[in-house]
């Protein structure tokens, strides 16, 4: 413990979560992948698939958050629609999935998924076209949700719509994509969404080694793209987002085209949002309008709140911990657990502020000021609403 | 310190992972339940978590099963349907239950399917629904579209001599399914395309003004006109209100629900409705000694003489007397000698009849119509001379007139194309 | 045994019955009686029919009986019993003799039962009974019942009273079902053009479908094209009272927005909250709505009154004592709370869930909310959507006066727009703020009692109205009342004119684009805040 301590403390000194954050979540990565697949059932070491595939999706949620803090802990926009990107990036995954199970469905049709072949549909929409392939499908997960929050952030930022405007615009973006979704019309398969997945890559997704790989992939992308955030807040851009928030309008008198930084920062949140999307549908199983549930995304924001905001690493603990809590909670007392949940919230946004990321920063700060008085407090990235 | 909330969520779950498999040494049998506790759907599955856990309540106190006691397993998947899927592996794998009764949604049995499928389990599923399905681990003891859709219909046609038909339904796979079905259905029997309307509203629409008065329009067109409601749930309510306040009576154009039972009938004032039907395999109001018997007995567990019961229930009830005959038959709770020994149970069902569970995994069931009451109930005016076996796939649809489900040897599929003598899907 | 021979006893007693009713009618009558008890429901009809035929004094009473669903008999002994509900217990009393008796339990009596086709009888029977009540409304209702099953004999009847009648609305009944008569079964073409020219001027569903019917299968070729230009003629009349009704049913969508959102536009709009559990104060005075009508059964009619004051106090200080513990230390960062009310809000669901149950509840309606105010017989504005619309428009008029002409408003006003000067003036903040906040949520009780009479009462209720609150909060303007009921209105409006041309779903999804686009032109709404109080 004080080992840990004293080594995430020295990376802190030199100004980067990085390498421990990536450190530590690798290791316990793999380590649950060794205990899944070569400790025997019996032994107490040994990680159960269940728990395999909860932390599999507690991981792309993660990623999720991470999208989240990147646009409102670094650029002050709350995106109450990010539940939109992440489902339209499952949404690819999903139909990529769906192409795979090819005559293996209950009607065993070679090319029409099981809900168009009941519905009496023909032929294949057009935009179900190509999504056999894994990398044109593996595209459209980064291009579908980048480009709509293109269209959406430059329409937005654009007309210079701030504060709660833009949030409650993006939750009506959301909302009627949801409803969208829902209509058996589109050809996703409605209420129902799509399901009943075999294979990824031509490996069983009900394979422990595939879930095992699933986990890890989900887990080194959600290390790389923390890392790619994080020297890409820590650029110029970076400095330039962090001034957006802190005071549009005097950046914008200075010269800087603010309206061009927040949509580019805007597109690259969605993309991360739409990958995560893509992880969460093969480990899950299913993907349905209910992820549009502008619920869901206010349900995002509050973990990051919970975890704190402007670190990226409070993000990913905000995730984790809340979707843990919701876990043991429900198993625990299925009657009650909204009231523990509601009052988690409550009181994390009472009695920290700046989340759990901000106790640690006041704890490094104040421990950093015991042990070197004369040295001035480092400033702490600091987000204002 | 940043990673501890980390570390310490690992070692819970990785501790409680050892203190379940610790416990399975105990004696009870597991019985999972798995319906939604908050939520949308809470409001019509906690009445069935508390039926299952009247039944194991009532087992017990006949002396358990196989010499053990029975314990139930309560989880909430939160009308979350991922969450069905996370909450059924954590049923099998970490409480290892031998059993799961649950799912009331079509998406969340396709949700949890998959998984009960790969880990083997055994789950109940006890409400109407679009058919299209059989698998091994599930036994379906709700109602299929044959056994609730059609003769619905057919009553209509004959009883009231309805020649023009508007086909509302929510949007999602059941009432999409059933509208296939009954569209074809109807134009089999000669009725023309322009004599149907059909018509698709979002989940919990509550505004429900201008489809009523197109549906007074369309029934002002000189031919008897009746209403097949596939509506689902919360939205049933406006929509009465919204018929009675337009004066819809049910003399003028009659509405039959499949979705609408005493349980949803209980949310409001039913004076104005009195006269529309709905199409059940059982009521509360059906008159045998043994519903009678049954209704005392969920009024003394719930404590409130004004809870009503309901199909859903029934089929909860007969779904869990089956799986205790089949586990005394075989001996054990093992799922597959369970699934065998299921086929061929009978168990008397509440309206005084009985109920046989088919080699499709879908029960034969009577069909009853009933007209809605001031109080609520219904009234009994029309049922089935004998029991209809439930058919998982329809004779209606295209893609599904060839198939066949069969799970008895040595057939053993759930999908047999009966063409092409095959055996699409999973293959066991 | 038995029961064979009590069968065999009411198969002689059915046997009998012709006999009978020649020598004694009222023997025969309770024969009939006996049978109805015992025939199965294919079978009553017969029966019945032959019951009016006695033309017993009782038989209009037994007939409203039956139609209201009370007529039971008494298994022992076959006794008619009427059981009537009086304010939540039965009452149960011998048909025949008027005696009450001691409740009975439920495998002790049946029912005799009713389908749709009885009821049909039923009503037209009692028709028939009433074409000479005293009351001149029953006696219009009683020939409109007659209106598609005329016979010569009661049309002849009708005839003969039309001669006696004074009364203008039983007279235009009354010819609207003679001609009705004459269209279809009239000896001359020309009497059946006559008749049909008749019914061009009316709109009743029932005359459209005998001309529909007309149209397409009469003989003569003459009547077929008057049937078609009467048709033509209704038609027009129809499609007008058509956009009519659709402008009354987008009017009526915006009211219910605006009294879900009006609260908002206090605790969001001058607040400046961003209250995720406002939905549940709609919720909260729904659930008053309940509690008030359970407290007092048997007033039905004026609980809504006592419920609209309950739900603002119980609403309101819900809103308080919110205030008070959670948002009162998050001032200046209203995005923060957005995460408390969203937890408060998943509390006060899971708090109604555990006290209430997650059932639906029961939450009656007034008569006077009940029924629609009939213009003619294609447009008619339901009561219920009526009063709500002007319900809506006071609670927002009473609103106004509150913020604009009350030192409370005054003070709210000035808090929102500089916190620290207002402070410095002397204004006590703090208490503004609570009462503020307690004022939003109070109205949002008040919405919820209207919503009680439109909708569920569970504990969604809330959720489903709390992104349309924010959708017209937004669009009109936040912090602008006018705004919140011009967007409410328009939103109503907009959504149901769309809805006969793209379907239900693709109406909303097409307002919430357009609302999505119209910010992007009007980046603060409608009505945007002037000043700097703005942000």
């Amino acid at each position: 413990m004080s080992l840990l301590t004293t080594f995430m403390s020295r990376r802190n000194s030199l100004g980067s979560p990085v390498l421990p954050f990536v450190t530590i979540l690798m290791t316990l990565t793999v380590l649950a992948a060794i205990g899944n697949l070569w400790i025997p059932a019996d032994s107490a070491l040994h990680v159960s698939t269940y728990t395999i595939t909860l932390l599999g999706k507690y991981l792309s949620f993660a990623m999720l958050a991470l999208a989240v803090d990147i646009v409102w802990g670094y650029c002050g926009i709350l995106s109450l629609g990010h539940g939109a990107f992440f489902a339209l990036g499952g949404y690819a995954m999903g139909m990529y999935l769906m192409r795979q199970i090819g005559s293996r469905g209950v009607y065993g049709d070679p090319i029409l998924p099981d809900f168009m072949v009941f519905l009496d549909w023909d032929v294949l929409p057009w935009y179900w076209l190509g999504m056999d392939q894994f990398w044109f499908a593996m595209l459209m997960v980064l291009l579908v949700p980048g480009l709509l929050a293109f269209v959406f952030g430059w329409l937005a930022f654009h007309s210079r719509v701030t504060g709660v405007y833009l949030s409650i615009i993006t939750q009506a973006l959301t909302y009627a994509l949801m409803l969208a979704f829902f209509r058996n019309e589109m050809g996703f398969g409605g209420n129902n969404g799509l399901t009943d997945f075999k294979d990824l890559l031509g490996f069983s997704l009900q394979a422990d080694t595939t879930r095992v790989a699933l986990l890890l992939c989900t887990a080194g992308l959600l290390a790389a793209i923390f890392m790619f955030s994080h020297w890409v807040l820590k650029s110029r851009f970076g400095k330039v987002i962090e001034a957006i928030r802190d005071g549009e309008p005097r950046v914008r008198f200075l010269g800087y085209r603010t309206d061009r930084y927040k949509v580019a920062l805007f597109v690259y949140s969605a993309m991360i949002a739409g990958i995560a999307g893509a992880l969460y549908v093969p480990q899950v199983g299913i993907i349905n309008p209910g992820e549009f549930a502008p619920l869901n995304s206010i349900e995002i924001v509050v973990w990051v709140a919970v975890g704190g905001r402007g670190t990226l690493y409070g993000a990913v603990i905000g995730a984790l911990l809340v979707n843990y809590a919701k876990t043991r909670f429900t198993a625990l007392m299925p009657d009650g657990w909204l009231f523990m949940l509601g009052a988690l919230f409550v009181l994390v946004t009472l009695f920290l502020p700046k989340g759990l990321a901000g106790v640690y920063g006041q704890l490094i700060t104040s421990w950093k000021r015991g042990r070197n008085r004369d040295e001035p407090p480092q400033r702490n990235q600091e987000a204002t609403s | 310190m940043t990673l501890k909330p980390i570390l310490q969520g690992l070692s819970f779950a990785v501790a409680s992972t050892v203190l379940s498999t610790a416990a399975i040494a105990e004696d009870p049998i597991k019985v999972g339940v798995l319906h939604s506790l908050s939520g949308t759907m809470a409001i019509s599955e906690t009445t069935l978590k508390d039926t299952v856990l009247m039944m194991v309540e009532q087992q017990n106190e006949a002396g358990g099963l196989l010499g053990r006691p029975l314990e139930a397993v309560v989880v909430d998947p939160a009308s979350n349907w991922p969450l069905f899927a996370e909450k059924a592996r954590e049923l099998l794998t970490q409480e290892e239950v031998d059993v799961i009764f649950g799912s009331w949604t079509s998406v969340s049995r396709k949700s949890v399917l998959p998984v009960l499928e790969e880990l083997n389990g055994l789950m109940f599923y006890p409400v109407q629904y679009e058919g299209e399905e059989s698998s091994k681990n599930v036994f379906y003891t709700g109602a299929a579209p044959n056994q609730q859709a059609i003769p619905a219909v057919d009553y209509l046609r004959n009883e009231l001599g309805v020649e023009r038909w508007v086909l509302a339904g929510t949007d999602y796979v059941y009432p999409r399914t059933t509208n296939k079905i009954l569209e074809a259905y109807l134009m089999d029997l000669g009725v023309a395309e322009e004599d149907i309307m059909i018509n698709y509203t979002p989940f919990s629409h509550s505004d429900w003004q201008s489809i009523v008065s197109d549906i007074k329009t369309f029934g002002s067109a000189g031919k008897k006109t009746a209403v097949v409601s596939t509506i689902n749930g919360d939205a049933n309510v406006p929509f009465y209100k919204e018929l009675g306040n337009q004066g819809v009576s049910s003399a003028d154009i009659p509405v039959i629900a499949f979705s609408v039972g005493e349980e949803e009938l209980s949310g409001f004032d039913t004076s104005p409705l009195v006269g529309h039907l709905a199409a059940w395999n059982y009521f509360q109001s059906v008159d045998a000694d043994v519903n009678y018997d049954f209704i005392d007995m969920w009024h003394a567990y719930i404590g409130d003489e004004d809870r009503v019961t309901n199909d859903p229930m029934e089929a909860t009830y007969i779904g869990f007397k089956m799986w205790v005959q089949a586990v005394e038959q075989a001996g054990t709770t093992d799922v597959d000698a369970v699934e065998q020994a299921m086929i061929g149970q009978t168990v008397a069902n509440l309206s005084g009849g009985t109920a046989v569970m088919n080699r499709n995994h879908h029960l034969s069931k009577p069909v009853l119509i009933g007209e809605i009451q001031d109080d609520g109930q219904f009234e009994i005016v029309w049922q089935t001379a004998g029991v209809v076996p439930g058919d998982a796939w329809s004779d209606y649809l295209p893609g599904s007139k060839m198939l066949l489900a069969d799970w008895s040897a040595p057939l053993k599929c759930g999908n047999y194309n009966t063409e092409t003598g095959t055996c699409s899907g999973t293959v066991y | 045994m038995k029961q064979a021979l009590l069968m065999f006893g009411c198969w002689l007693a059915l046997w009998s019955t012709p006999t009978v009713a020649e020598t004694d009618t009222t023997s025969s009558y309770d024969d009939l009686l006996m049978a109805l008890t015992e025939a199965d429901l294919n079978a009553t009809q017969p029966i019945l029919e032959k019951i009016e035929a006695t033309g017993h004094p009782e038989v209009l009473s037994l007939f409203q009986t039956l139609l209201d669903g009370n007529l039971h008999f008494r298994k022992a002994d076959q006794v008619l019993l009427s059981i009537v509900d009086v304010n939540g217990t039965d009452q149960y009393t011998e048909f025949q003799s008027g005696t009450a008796i001691e409740p009975l339990g439920r495998r002790d009596v049946s029912k005799i039962r009713v389908n749709n086709n009885l009821r049909n009888f039923l009503s037209s029977a009692i028709g028939r009974l009433q074409l000479r009540s005293s009351e001149p409304d029953l006696r219009s209702a009683a020939v409109l019942s007659l209106l598609t099953t005329l016979d010569a004999a009661t049309a002849d009847d009708l005839a003969e009273l039309r001669r006696e009648e004074s009364n203008r609305t039983v007279l235009s009944s009354i010819d609207l079902a003679l001609a009705m008569y004459s269209a279809r079964s009239a000896n001359t073409v020309a009497a059946q053009i006559t008749a049909i020219d008749t019914l061009s001027d009316r709109l009743q569903p029932e005359a459209r479908n005998l001309l529909f019917d007309l149209e397409r299968n009469a003989d003569n070729p003459a009547v077929r094209e008057a049937a078609t230009a009467a048709l033509k003629k209704i038609d027009g009349k129809v499609t007008f009272y058509g956009y009519v009704d659709q402008l009354f049913f987008g009017l009526s969508l915006g009211s219910v927005l605006l009294l879900a959102a009006i609260g908002l536009a206090i605790t969001f709009g001058v607040m400046g909250v961003i209250n995720m559990a406002h939905g549940e104060m709609l919720m909260l005075g729904a659930y008053t709505t309940y509690v008030v009508q359970l407290l007092m059964p048997g007033f039905i009619n004026y609980s809504l009154w006592v419920a609209i004051p309950a739900a603002f106090i119980v609403a309101g200080l819900f809103g308080i004592l919110i205030e008070r513990c959670v948002i009162r230390f998050l001032h200046g960062r209203p995005l923060e709370t957005l995460l408390a009310t969203f937890g408060i809000s998943l509390i006060l669901q899971q708090l109604v869930r555990t006290v209430f149950s997650p059932l639906n509840r029961r939450v009656a309606a007034p008569d006077w909310m009940s029924g629609s105010l009939e213009i003619n017989p294609v447009l008619s504005l339901t009561y219920n959507r009526l009063t709500i619309l002007i319900f809506a428009l006071i609670v927002f008029v009473a609103l106004l006066v509150i913020m604009k002409k009350t030192a409370l408003g005054l003070y709210v006003r000035a808090v929102s727009q500089n916190r620290d000067m207002a402070k410095a003036m002397g204004i006590k903040t703090d208490r503004v703020d609570a009462l503020t906040f307690g004022l939003g949520s109070g109205i949002a009780g008040i919405g919820g009692v209207a919503l009680s009479q439109l909708t569920n009462v569970g504990p969604n209720l809330g959720q489903a109205y709390i992104i349309d609150s924010f959708m017209v909060v937004v669009f009109g303007g936040v912090g602008n009342l006018l705004g919140t009921l011009v967007a409410a209105f328009t939103l109503g409006i907009a959504n149901k004119f769309l809805e006969p041309v793209t379907g239900t779903v693709l109406a909303s999804i097409l307002v919430l684009v357009f609302i999505i686009l119209f910010i992007q032109k009007r980046p603060k709404g409608l009505f945007p805040q002037r000043g700097r109080a703005a942000e």
